[in-house]
């Protein structure tokens, strides 16, 4: 029996991490673990400040950007108002805000059982899904190999990824 | 809808879950993981299921965290066990409904 080509499954993401903030890091990690639960194959590529997520000494200590996020209305549900209420952006730049708004982030999804990010990067680790470092962005913020966590699968090029990205089903999805 | 597995006539839904987790058996369970492709099930494959019919029974939320942290399978072995759908196809097996979390 032959299977449409709109139904052909996904077989691969290929996901680009760019963003470093705990907001910018977790869809990927969610998406990555997600496939992989699906039998879809899984590799996370950090990049510029998704490197963040990696290096040993920042990992366990992302942050949700509240500067310069007009949407931080939705958290308010989790304070027990109405996500309508507006947030002042210009309120975000307040000290505290950023470590307060991560406190009430991570308390949610605790609840829903997702891990913190380490204990997230291990468990796609472990599901088979690859984690590589980009390397012009290693470069650039002086990052060593041993900087970063140790499930890490390599430091690789653009083009590298691009190769290991290679085959037919592979979807390449950039954060 | 009705389905026969085993020999025994059960009810499940669209996507072959048994709707009624009183109606498995090990029979159904092994005729289950042949249609899937999993092959024979050894003791570990049974204890994963035995320990999420219990969970199940409890009410409680299945997700792949916490079997991993369940003492009775690593995420490692679980994926093995499992191939192409670690927490689907097990609980497929365990005739409980499918796993409705994103984790």
């Amino acid at each position: 029996m032959s299977t449409p080509d709109d139904k052909q499954p996904v077989k691969k993401m290929s996901i680009i991490v760019s963003r470093g903030s705990l907001d910018g890091i977790y869809p990927a990690l969610i998406m990555a673990n997600g496939a992989r639960m699906e039998g879809i194959e899984a590799s996370l590529f950090f990049t510029f400040f998704g490197l963040n997520a990696l290096a040993n000494k920042t990992l366990d200590h992302l942050k949700v950007s509240t500067v310069g996020n007009s949407a931080l209305n939705m958290a308010m549900p989790m304070l027990g108002m109405p996500m309508t209420i507006p947030f002042p952006t210009v309120m975000g730049a307040i000290p505290g805000v950023s470590a307060f708004a991560t406190h009430l982030m991570n308390k949610e999804m605790g609840k829903l059982d997702i891990p913190p990010v380490r204990e997230f990067l291990e468990l796609i680790s472990d599901s088979g899904g690859k984690i590589y470092a980009c390397k012009l962005a290693m470069d650039m913020f002086k990052l060593k190999k041993e900087d970063l966590m140790d499930r890490v699968d390599g430091v690789l090029t653009v083009g590298q990824f691009y190769e290991e990205s290679a085959g037919a089903g592979t979807h390449i999805l950039f954060t | 809808m009705n389905k026969t597995i085993a020999g025994t006539e059960v009810n499940v839904n669209e996507e072959g879950y048994l709707t009624n987790a009183s109606q498995w058996n090990e029979a159904i369970a092994t005729a289950i993981a042949a249609e899937e492709g999993i092959g024979a099930l050894t003791e570990a494959h049974m204890k994963v299921v035995r320990y999420l019919r219990e969970q199940q029974a409890k009410g409680a939320a299945l997700t792949i965290r916490s079997m991993g942290k369940s003492g009775v399978v690593t995420t490692k072995e679980l994926y093995d066990l499992f191939p192409g759908g670690p927490l689907k196809k097990s609980s497929k097996i365990a005739g409980i409904p499918k796993p409705v979390g994103c984790i």
